[in-house]
């Protein structure tokens, strides 16, 4: 529901996600599109619990509990994949700063 | 909200402050994982159980995510992440179907079958974000992986299409949420995805910045629109933060091309200029160069930028360029890059390439950082960049790009561009730099040149 409680919270959100993002390096725009989409990927929670569902409350449960599980298993391609994926690139930009730091 | 579910909330934007800098970016990352975990956890810890099936789901999804990762080729991550887009945007429709399904079962309603107003509104929304998520990521995909022709597909009365569909779409949402039957609410999804076909199939290869993080942000509105309608503020926040990150790339890129969003959505430049200047022609005289030559200016320079753009990530040239800088460096030469901010097909593009070929970090200069060094620059080498260089963009107001915030590259005394073929950039728009007395061309694939270009200098 739209309370103002929720709604409080989702601006709030917002301001602080604009902030965050705008001191971001321009460098790392990749990566940040990566783990923003693995991030997104939350949504799983809710997926957990649709999938769940039909082995608590029985059968007539069924329909929703597979929504949940194709929802599960698109998100945890994205979540492992993301993350890891956000991973290999951020080690490309360190492993150079660290040898450049060595060299000085 | 659970005070775990904060607690994740927390440790994501801890994650994205991480980004500020490479240094802290890791550590920012395996915050991020932490949250991911405490989050996908919390249901168990609260005494949920697992069905064997949905733990198999999840170690399949799992292994499938993690040889993505692994594997993926860094020239492919445009594409990659569409792909990965698209699979957020149809959990989400999913997901809004499990509750349309049994909304008892989620406590958004207390009488079966009948959902309350406002969270009816959030979920359409939600379902219809994700729908035009995932179909338009799928266009993105198809066009970035050169299944879909890069072309922008257009036709008369496009949107007076596009705004009856939208409309439709209003008006299937307003009937689910008052009739509560469902059949409204699949239709309304329906046409989401088209709609989604028909906003991206317009749109050009070289957009491609704009739109990756234009779907970016929409799965993060999807996000929210599920959260409002469950009420669970911790799917809101993530929501809002990816919504909002997502947002601001967009508007980085649209800055960048000196284009508004809805010009870039709704189409301008691409498709009604191509024809008159195409007629314009090849004018003037270009100066062709060998490797050889090529070799010989470089060597003699004291300082060399460098201009990666699409071209570079296409021949996969950057870990020739990343020998070439070392050969220049052992002669003494001072070399750094210059990176546009919509070079290549995605925000960052350029950066990654240069950072898996072990360019350091420290080289690569963004275009305000930069462009002030032209003018003291011996050489200026282009590789597989077009109109991110166009001098046209300053000088000549009929110009479809006039305006661009362009790298200076003819102020340094020798311009090097090294292209495919003379032809013209995406907009089909004539690089006034190929005629200037101080660029010589430099024809071929772009790594080949490299080489070529590499061994002249070595021997």
């Amino acid at each position: 529901m739209l309370s103002i409680t929720t709604l409080t919270i989702f601006v709030l959100a917002c301001f602080v996600g604009y902030y965050v993002v705008l001191k971001v390096t321009p460098a790392l725009h990749a990566p940040l599109m990566s783990v923003t989409n693995a991030i997104s990927s939350i949504i799983i929670v809710v997926a957990l619990d649709a999938a769940a569902v039909s082995a608590a409350r029985g059968n007539t449960f069924a329909v929703t509990s597979w929504f949940g599980i194709a929802a599960v298993f698109l998100t945890s391609i994205n979540i492992v994949g993301g993350f890891l994926l956000t991973r290999r690139m951020l080690s490309m930009f360190s492993a150079k700063s660290k040898k450049k730091g060595e060299r000085r | 909200m659970t005070i775990l579910g904060l607690v994740a909330a927390v440790l994501f934007i801890i994650a994205l402050r991480g980004l500020s800098s490479a240094s802290t970016s890791l550590l920012g990352n395996r915050f991020g994982m932490l949250g991911m975990g405490l989050a996908v956890a919390l249901p168990f810890l609260a005494g949920d159980e697992l069905p064997w099936a949905v733990a198999a789901t999840i170690a399949v999804g799992g292994t499938i995510g993690f040889f993505i990762a692994k594997k993926i080729d860094m020239t492919a991550l445009p594409q990659l992440l569409a792909a990965f887009h698209s699979l957020v945007g149809l959990a989400a429709v999913f997901i809004a179907g499990a509750i349309c399904a049994t909304p008892e079962a989620f406590c958004v309603a207390t009488v079966a079958d009948r959902i309350p107003l406002a969270n009816a509104i959030e979920m359409s929304l939600g379902a219809a974000i994700g729908a035009i998520t995932f179909s338009g990521s799928l266009v993105a995909f198809g066009k970035l992986q050169g299944i879909l022709s890069g072309k922008p597909l257009r036709y008369p009365g496009q949107h007076k299409v596009n705004l009856f569909v939208a409309l439709a779409i209003a008006a299937l949402i307003a009937a689910f949420v008052y009739r509560q039957s469902v059949e409204y609410l699949v239709f309304a999804v329906l046409l989401a995805f088209l709609i989604g076909f028909f906003l991206i199939m317009p749109v050009g290869g070289a957009d491609m910045p704009v739109i990756v993080s234009m779907l970016n942000s929409y799965s993060g509105w999807a996000t929210a629109g599920i959260g409002f309608t469950l009420e669970n503020e911790m799917l809101i926040i993530v929501g809002a933060l990816v919504g909002t990150s997502g947002a601001i790339l967009s508007n980085i890129m649209c800055k960048g091309m000196n284009r508004s969003l809805p010009n870039v959505v709704f189409g301008g430049l691409s498709g009604n200029n191509a024809a008159s200047t195409a007629q314009s022609g090849a004018h003037g005289n270009v100066k062709l160069c060998s490797a050889e030559d090529a070799g010989f200016i470089i060597k003699n320079a004291s300082s060399v930028i460098i201009v990666p753009g699409y071209g570079m990530a296409v021949a996969q040239a950057q870990h020739v360029l990343k020998e070439l800088t070392d050969a220049l460096r052992a002669e003494g030469i001072s070399v750094k890059y210059a990176i546009h901010p919509v070079a290549g097909r995605m925000p960052g593009h350029m950066n990654v390439l240069l950072a898996e070929a072990n360019i350091p970090y420290e080289d690569v200069f963004e275009l305000d950082d930069i462009n002030h060094e032209f003018g003291s620059t011996d050489v200026a080498i282009v590789i597989g960049a077009n109109d991110i260089t166009n001098p046209a963009a300053k000088d000549d107001p009929n110009s479809p790009i006039y305006g661009m915030p362009v790298l200076d590259v003819e102020k340094a005394k020798t311009v090097l561009f090294v292209k495919r073929s003379l032809g013209a950039g995406y907009a089909g728009i004539e690089n006034a730099l190929f005629f200037r007395d101080n660029t010589m061309m430099l024809l071929g694939d772009a790594k080949k040149v490299c080489e070529n270009v590499l061994k002249a200098i070595k021997g």
